[in-house]
C-alpha cells in the first residue's frame, strides 16, 4: 500500500515578536492509504499544528512533507488552496457551516471550485447527504439542526468532492457521548467502506478507540513510534 | 472563479439582515454625505441656471463703462434715442434698476427686491416674460407687475393689492413668469413713472437692446467706445449673466465640496469600521471557505461588493431624498452686485445625482478595500480559531 502522508524531520516554529516558539520539532511520520489514525496529546503538544500541515493549511518551517504524492513544502498559497480543494476534506470541532446556507448548499460549496454543472453539483451533494443519513434535512439551515446533524452535514461537505484524505480536528469535541459515537461510527464507515484515509485529532481516548491506531504527541514530538523508522 | 465570487457575495448579502445595525451605519453615513453634497450643489446649479437662463445671445445690455452692476448707470433720454437709431439695434428699452425693501413672507424681516422700470418694448425684447394673472401695467400710471417668485416670497404682492414705495402707493395689476429666470424675482413698472418716483429725472440706469447676435453686440460696443459722447459699454446678455453667476456659484460649489469632503472622511471611517466588524464577525466563515480551497480574490471581491452594495444603497437614499425634497424648491439669495434678492429653484440634475452616486461608490471602495484585504491575508489557521 502506498503512503498517504510522509513527514521527514518536519518542523514548525512560530515567531511571536522577537521570540521563536518551536511547535513541531523533527516529526517523522508515515500514514498509509486507508489508515484511520488518531492523534492524541495534551493541549499545546502540536497535534493540531501537525494536522494543519498535513491538510495544507499552513507551511512548515523545516523538513519535508508529502501528502497524496505531492510535496507541500514549496507550494504557493494559491497552489495549496487548489490542492486542498482536490485532495482534502476538512471536519472541524464546531462544524464551521455557513449559517445562511441550507444543508444542501453547504455541502455543495466545495463543488463550486470544480467544473461540475449546477445539476451535477446538486446530485453529488444529495448523494453525500444520503451517505451521512441526512437526505431529509437538505433544506434545513444549520440553526435548525442539532449538533450531531450539523457535524454530519460537515462530513458530507468534506466528502462531497471525493478526496482520499479527511482531516478531523476534534470532530466530537462539541457533542454528547451518544452523538459522538454516531459520528465516529460514520467516520469508521467512510474509512472501511469508502476507503478514506482519516486523521483525527482528539483529546478523548474513547474517540481514539474508533481509530485503527493512535499516536501520541508531547512538546512538539511524537512520543509513540510512527511508521517511519 | 465567477461562481465562487457570486456564491460568496450572495452569502454575504443574505447575511446582511443579521447585521442591520452595523450595516445601517454605512448606509446612513453615505446617505448623509450624498444628500448634503447634492443638496448644496443643486443650489449652485439652480442659481447658475436662474442667472444664465436669463441671458439670450440676441440681447445685450448697455451699461456704464467699467461697472458690473445694473444699478450704477446714468443714461440720458438723448443717449438712448441715439443708440436706438443705430443700425445694430433692432429694439431698445431704457431700464431703471432700483431696489425696494419689502417684508419677506412669514417673517418680520425686510429684504430688497429689484424694481425695474421698463419701456413697453421690454416685453418684445424679453419675449419669455408672460403675464399669468391680471394684466400688464399702463404707462404713466403707478402700476406694477410682479414676478411669480417675488410674489411667493414677499408679503403684499397679490394682484389688486397696493404697495407703498417712496411716497406713492403702487397697485399690483399682474403677475408674470419669465421662463424660470431671475427676472421672476423682480417687480416691473413703467420707466418714466419709476424714474419720477425715485427722483431720477429721465435718467435710466441701463438699456436693454435686441440685436441680430453677439457679433453685432460687440460691433456696437466698439462703436460706443470710440464715440466721445458715451461712457458706455455693450455686453451680450449671455456674458453679463455668466459673470454675475460665476462668483456666487463658485462660492456655493466651494462650500458644498468642502462640507462634502469633511462628511465623506467621517463616512469613510464609519464604512471602514462597519466593514472591519462585518469581516471580523465572519472571520471563521471566511477562513472556512479559504480552507475548502476558495481563493483570496473571491473573498476580496465579495467583501468589496458588500461594501459597494451598502454604499450604493446609502447613495441612492441620500440622492433620492434630496431629489424628492429639494428639486424645484424655490429659494432666494442676495445678489451682491445689486443688493437684491435673486429667486431661484434648486436643480437636482441627473449630473448631480450621478456625481452623488459616484461619491458613494468611491466611499464604498475605500471603506471595503482594507477590510477585504485583511480578510484575505489573515492566516487560515489563525482565522479558523476566530482570532
Amino acid at each position: 500500500m502506498t503512503a498517504a502522508v510522509v513527514c521527514r524531520g518536519l518542523e514548525k516554529t512560530y515567531v511571536k515578536g522577537r521570540e521563536q516558539v518551536p511547535v513541531l520539532t523533527g516529526i517523522n511520520l508515515e500514514i498509509e492509504q486507508g489508515d484511520f489514525l488518531a492523534l492524541m496529546g495534551p493541549s499545546g503538544s502540536g497535534k493540531t499544528t501537525l494536522l494543519n500541515l498535513i491538510g495544507g493549511l499552513d507551511h512548515p518551517t523545516g523538513g519535508e512533507i508529502e501528502v497524496e504524492g505531492q510535496s507541500l513544502g514549496g507550494m504557493s498559497n494559491k497552489a495549496l488552496a487548489r490542492w486542498r480543494s482536490e485532495n482534502v476534506g476538512f471536519i472541524f470541532q464546531f462544524y464551521n457551516l455557513l449559517p445562511v446556507l441550507n444543508a444542501q448548499r453547504n455541502v455543495e460549496l466545495p463543488l463550486l471550485l470544480t467544473k461540475l454543472s449546477r445539476k451535477q453539483r446538486q446530485a453529488n451533494a444529495e448523494t453525500a447527504l444520503e451517505i451521512v443519513g441526512l437526505a431529509d434535512r437538505a433544506r434545513h439551515k444549520p440553526g435548525e439542526l442539532s449538533g450531531g446533524q450539523q457535524q454530519r452535514v460537515a462530513i458530507a461537505r468534506a466528502l462531497v468532492a471525493d478526496p482520499r484524505l479527511m482531516v478531523c480536528d476534534e470532530p466530537t469535541g462539541d457533542l454528547d457521548r451518544d452523538t459522538a459515537d454516531e459520528i465516529l461510527e460514520l467516520l469508521q464507515m467512510l474509512n472501511a467502506d469508502h476507503g478514506k484515509t482519516i486523521i483525527m485529532v482528539t483529546h478523548d481516548p474513547r474517540a481514539a478507540d474508533h481509530a485503527k491506531r493512535t499516536l501520541h504527541m508531547d512538546k512538539g514530538k511524537l512520543v509513540t513510534a510512527g511508521a517511519l523508522a | 472563479m465567477f461562481s465562487q465570487v457570486r456564491e460568496i457575495t450572495l452569502m454575504n448579502i443574505r447575511n446582511l439582515p443579521s447585521r442591520v445595525g452595523s450595516s445601517s451605519v454605512i448606509v446612513v453615513g453615505i446617505a448623509g454625505v450624498v444628500a448634503v453634497l447634492v443638496g448644496l450643489l443643486s443650489m449652485a446649479v439652480g442659481f447658475d441656471a436662474a442667472l444664465k437662463g436669463a441671458g439670450k445671445p440676441d440681447r445685450a445690455i448697455i451699461m456704464r463703462e467699467g461697472t458690473s452692476s445694473e444699478m450704477n448707470g446714468n443714461m440720458t433720454p438723448e443717449q438712448r434715442a441715439i443708440i436706438k437709431a443705430m443700425p445694430e439695434v433692432e429694439l431698445g428699452s431704457g431700464e431703471t434698476y432700483v431696489v425696494a425693501a419689502i417684508k419677506k413672507a412669514g417673517t418680520d424681516i425686510d429684504a430688497n427686491v429689484v424694481v425695474r422700470g421698463v419701456e413697453q418694448t421690454a416685453f418684445d425684447i424679453r419675449d419669455e416674460v408672460q403675464i399669468v394673472s391680471g394684466r400688464g401695467f399702463e404707462p404713466g400710471k403707478a402700476e406694477i407687475i410682479v414676478g411669480v417668485a417675488a410674489a411667493g416670497q414677499f408679503e403684499g404682492l397679490s394682484v389688486g393689492s397696493f404697495l407703498p414705495v417712496r411716497d406713492r402707493d403702487w397697485q399690483v395689476v399682474g403677475h408674470f413668469t419669465a421662463g424660470g429666470t431671475a427676472l421672476e424675482g423682480e417687480i416691473w413698472g413703467d420707466l418714466d413713472t419709476v424714474n419720477s418716483t425715485f427722483r431720477r429725472g429721465g435718467i435710466s440706469s441701463t438699456m436693454r437692446i435686441r440685436v441680430a447676435g453677439e457679433a453685432e453686440a460687440r460691433s456696437l460696443d466698439r462703436k460706443l467706445q470710440d464715440d466721445p459722447r458715451f461712457d458706455l459699454m455693450v455686453k451680450p446678455e449671455t456674458e453679463f449673466y455668466a459673470s454675475q453667476s460665476e462668483q456666487r456659484t463658485a462660492l456655493i460649489n466651494g462650500f458644498g465640496l468642502s462640507v462634502g469632503i469633511i462628511m465623506a472622511i467621517g463616512a469613510i471611517f464609519a464604512a471602514l469600521n462597519t466593514m472591519y466588524s462585518a469581516v471580523s464577525t465572519r472571520t471563521v466563515e471566511i477562513a472556512t471557505l479559504r480552507a475548502l480551497g476558495f481563493g483570496n480574490v473571491p473573498v476580496v471581491v465579495s467583501v468589496m461588493t458588500e461594501a459597494l452594495f451598502l454604499a450604493l444603497l446609502g447613495g441612492s437614499l441620500g440622492a433620492g431624498l434630496v431629489w424628492l425634497v429639494f428639486d424645484g424648491y424655490s429659494a432666494s439669495t442676495l445678489n451682491q452686485a445689486s443688493f437684491s434678492q435673486v429667486a431661484f429653484d434648486f436643480a437636482v440634475t441627473s449630473e448631480l445625482l450621478t456625481m452623488g452616486l459616484s461619491w458613494a461608490i468611491g466611499l464604498g471602495i475605500i471603506g471595503g478595500l482594507f477590510p477585504a484585504i485583511r480578510a484575505a491575508r489573515l492566516p487560515i489557521t489563525t482565522a479558523l480559531r476566530g482570532e
